[in-house]
């Protein structure tokens, strides 16, 4: 086939190309060309989409809508509308800034909907769901149900519930309720931002509360370091790997591997035993008379530990990437550059090493997204230096069932690695995950 | 062929008849030596008398609360009886996800005739929660440190004096107890250590105490992690489970002591899911029945030491089953240990921890 642009070479560029001599290619069967290939492309695309198409059905139920699912829970905020259905319509008159108590309608509206409540043992669930905005609340509802059930119908209501609790008298109590009156709340975003939703509009919380923003800092920082820990390790194996005869490599191969076939815990405690200040390191450079004994290194319980644990376990997860990328570079490049008068380094840095670059753009992205999600090892060697925001989502979810925050906290680490992931694709470029 | 078929409708027969035959519950615990100790107390002997029934252990005690949450969104309740903490019991009765007790009803009387309810008292913090056992949290401390002169920690005050107690201290990684021992050796008196944490001031008074010892504080989250500190000598001092001091004394041999003063009761026992069929229910109420009685609380404390929550089984409790030696020394509720004691404030934590806990990790990030 030839392209009426002589300077043009390749079919494709001459497709794409205007063919100003107004010629156009054909088949054999006289059809235009361009349509024939976008035809055959298309049925390509469309037989790729059809072979993954059980498996992403697959992952986008089972793994995708229950995500998605449960960051709504972030948002989400029915349980006061639910509970108390006629009081929060009843607030909607009462000025909350006007510093007085709202009057008896609302009081009235909140016996009744209390009386349905305890009915249905929903009150104390309201109270805890509160209680993560203002201490107290938690118990002002589980009194309040008791006391309700022996009050008397007919008197007025706003003395009695005062009597039973000298919150009901509290201006901040209704306040309270009353922001978080409407079913889509703000307030978890705001708490991972470390600012809070109070009676005179957004604010930051008080200094010695703010620790979600640091920690995601730190988390991203860590992470970096564990990554690049990871890279400047992996490579040199990686290379090793690809470089030697298949049968040695796989020997090699599977210590790489070991390490995945034990147990997550064991090696995280292992690295205890050898990090702590009588463990084994510190003894031995004691016996060698490297340090003296009151000046034992502190590698564990810090940010040393996590970094040190992290990277062992994190490990493989480079080597290989960089392993499957750098066993199709074919050796003749490095020898062809030497035959060119590069010396070993030059070789190295401008033949060999870009050409392993989307092994460690691959590699990279793997630590990193898996290191921000870790939580055990950070826990277990990690003291209080080393802790990352997943050990807070995770006591969110385990201990505190303040499940909103855990999900808005979840939500923030998704966008964040999303964002880098397309800063990722900006500048290494995402290995074309073309369909077909 | 015939032989084939033969075999397959053997195989077929024999399962269909054990279907029919045994009954499964699932019982939710700790694991390690604490649901040990339950096994032997109770699953073994309750079994023994039911052959119908087979209890299966499920150690997710920990994660109980949330999995419970999940379970119950779910519609599917798969767990039949639950241990927790008492602190747990009162969050997952708040949550709606356990099941209202009548002691009356539903736990057996005393041998003497004393009423359920009475028999275990005060200890009875919610109307969803049956107690089992009484833990402390409690300190113990090396025998051998030379820096120290020979003398011995016997006062909880002992833990923040770096001067004449040295050495790195492991403090649990929360809020709870710590901040009540740090107010009581501020000077605070025990009576009103709540009303004072209750203030900003009060709680900035526990971080700066607190921050005397930080610097050599190891934090731990697991209760195995003090006794392992301990046994390593990276820690002179720590806090844990009265429990699990125990085996580190007295069947690991270790060179370690316990610091009784001002340890913190508190409760472990069972709650029931809400929303259980009711097959499962009367199944689960008839070994709970048995499980909670007086004699059956004495025996689990052979198996660890742990006090038993009713009244009526202290004087029943004999010795360890395997040690031979006499447990109630080693009890936490026996009167030389409970000189001076907390109780959990359960109420005032559940309003405040949610408060106090962000404070308490903000303080720990510094």
């Amino acid at each position: 086939m030839f392209c009426p642009d002589p300077d043009i070479k390749f079919a494709e560029d001459c497709l794409m190309s205007d063919t100003t001599a107004g010629q156009v290619l054909t088949t054999q069967d006289g059809k235009p060309l361009k349509a024939a290939l976008a035809k055959a492309l298309r049925r390509e695309k469309l037989r790729a989409l059809a072979l993954i198409a059980p498996l992403l059905i697959f992952v986008l139920i089972t793994f995708v809508a229950p995500i998605v699912d449960m960051l709504f829970r972030s948002v989400e905020n029915s349980i006061v509308s639910e509970t108390l259905p006629n009081t929060v319509v009843a607030l909607q008159d009462w000025d909350q800034s006007s510093g007085e108590l709202p009057d008896e309608p609302v009081f009235a509206a909140l016996h009744q909907d209390l009386v349905v409540a305890v009915e249905e043992k929903t009150h104390t669930r309201l109270g805890s769901r509160l209680n993560y905005e203002q201490s107290g609340t938690s118990s002002l509802f589980r009194k309040t149900g008791r006391g309700v059930r022996r009050m008397d119908e007919a008197a007025p209501f706003k003395d009695q519930f005062i009597d039973v609790d000298d919150d009901w008298g509290d201006v901040a109590t209704w306040q309270l309720l009353k922001r978080y009156s409407s079913p889509y709340t703000a307030g978890y975003f705001l708490n991972s931002f470390d600012a809070q939703l109070t009676a005179d509009g957004i604010e930051l919380k008080p200094e010695d509360e703010r620790i979600y923003m640091f920690l995601f800092g730190r988390t991203l920082f860590l992470s970096i370091v564990i990554t690049v820990s990871c890279l400047l390790l992996g490579y040199p194996i990686a290379f090793l790997l690809a470089a030697l005869p298949l049968r040695t490599s796989n020997l090699l191969m599977i210590l790489v591997l070991l390490p995945f076939w034990t147990s997550l815990l064991v090696r995280t405690s292992a690295w205890k035993v050898l990090l702590q200040q009588q463990g084994v390191i510190n003894d031995f450079l004691v016996w060698t008379g490297l340090i003296s004994d009151a000046g034992r290194l502190v590698m564990i319980n810090n940010q040393t530990g996590t970094i040190i644990a992290m990277t062992h376990i994190l490990l493989p997860f480079m080597i290989l990437p960089l392993y499957s990328v750098m066993k199709t570079i074919s050796p003749s490049y490095v020898r062809a550059a030497k035959s060119l008068g590069a010396n070993d380094w030059t070789a190295f840095w401008r033949v060999y090493f870009p050409q392993s670059v989307p092994g460690i753009g691959a590699g990279a992205v793997l630590v990193f997204i898996l290191s921000i999600g870790y939580y055990i090892t950070p826990e277990l060697v990690g003291g209080t230096s080393g802790i990352f925001i997943s050990n807070r989502i995770a006591y969110h979810i385990s201990s505190s069932l303040n499940w909103g925050l855990a999900a808005a906290l979840g939500t923030l680490l998704l966008v964040a690695v999303l964002m880098l992931f397309v800063v990722y694709d900006k500048i290494v470029g995402i290995d074309n995950v073309k369909l077909g | 062929m015939k032989l084939k078929t033969a075999i397959l409708a053997g195989t077929a027969l024999a399962f269909a008849g054990s279907a029919a035959v045994a009954k499964d519950m699932t019982i939710v615990s700790w694991g390690g030596a604490y649901q040990d100790s339950q096994k032997k107390a109770y699953a073994e002997p309750y079994m023994a008398e039911h052959s119908d029934i087979n209890i299966i252990w499920d150690e997710s005690s920990n994660e109980a609360v949330a999995k419970l949450r999940a379970m119950n969104e779910a519609g599917n309740v798969t767990w039949d009886l639950v241990d927790v903490v008492a602190s747990d019991a009162i969050r997952l009765c708040d949550e709606g996800l356990a099941m209202e007790i009548d002691p009356a009803s539903d736990l057996a009387e005393a041998p003497d005739g004393t009423s359920a309810a009475e028999d275990f008292g005060d200890l009875m913090v919610s109307e969803c929660f049956i107690p089992q056992i009484v833990y402390s949290t409690t300190f113990g401390y090396r025998t051998d440190v030379a820096e120290w002169d020979g003398k011995e920690p016997d006062d909880v005050c002992d833990v923040f004096d770096l001067e004449a107690f040295p050495g790195k201290r492991s403090l649990e990684k929360r809020p709870i107890n710590n901040m009540e021992w740090a107010l009581l050796c501020d000077g605070v008196a025990k009576e009103d250590v709540y009303d004072v944490l209750e203030t900003e001031e009060g709680q900035e008074r526990a971080f700066a105490k607190l921050d005397t010892i930080k610097d050599n504080v190891v934090w731990w989250s697991a209760g195995a992690e003090t006794p392992q500190l301990l046994a390593d000598k990276e820690v002179v001092i720590g806090s844990t489970y009265n429990g699990r001091l125990f085996s580190l004394i007295e069947e690991q041999d270790q060179p370690v002591k316990m610091l009784w003063d001002a340890q913190v009761f508190d409760l472990d026992g069972w709650i029931i899911p809400a929303g259980l069929p009711e097959d499962r229910l009367a199944m689960v109420k008839d070994f709970v029945m048995f499980a909670t009685d007086t004699q059956r609380l004495a025996d689990q404390a052979k198996y660890i030491s742990y006090g038993p929550a009713r009244k009526s089984s202290a004087p029943l409790v004999g010795q360890h089953a395997e040690l031979g030696i006499d447990m109630a020394p080693h009890m936490p509720t026996d009167p030389a240990n409970a000189k001076n004691t907390f109780l959990y404030n359960y109420e005032w934590w559940a309003d405040y921890r949610d408060d106090i806990d962000a404070k308490f990790q903000a303080w720990l990030a510094q």
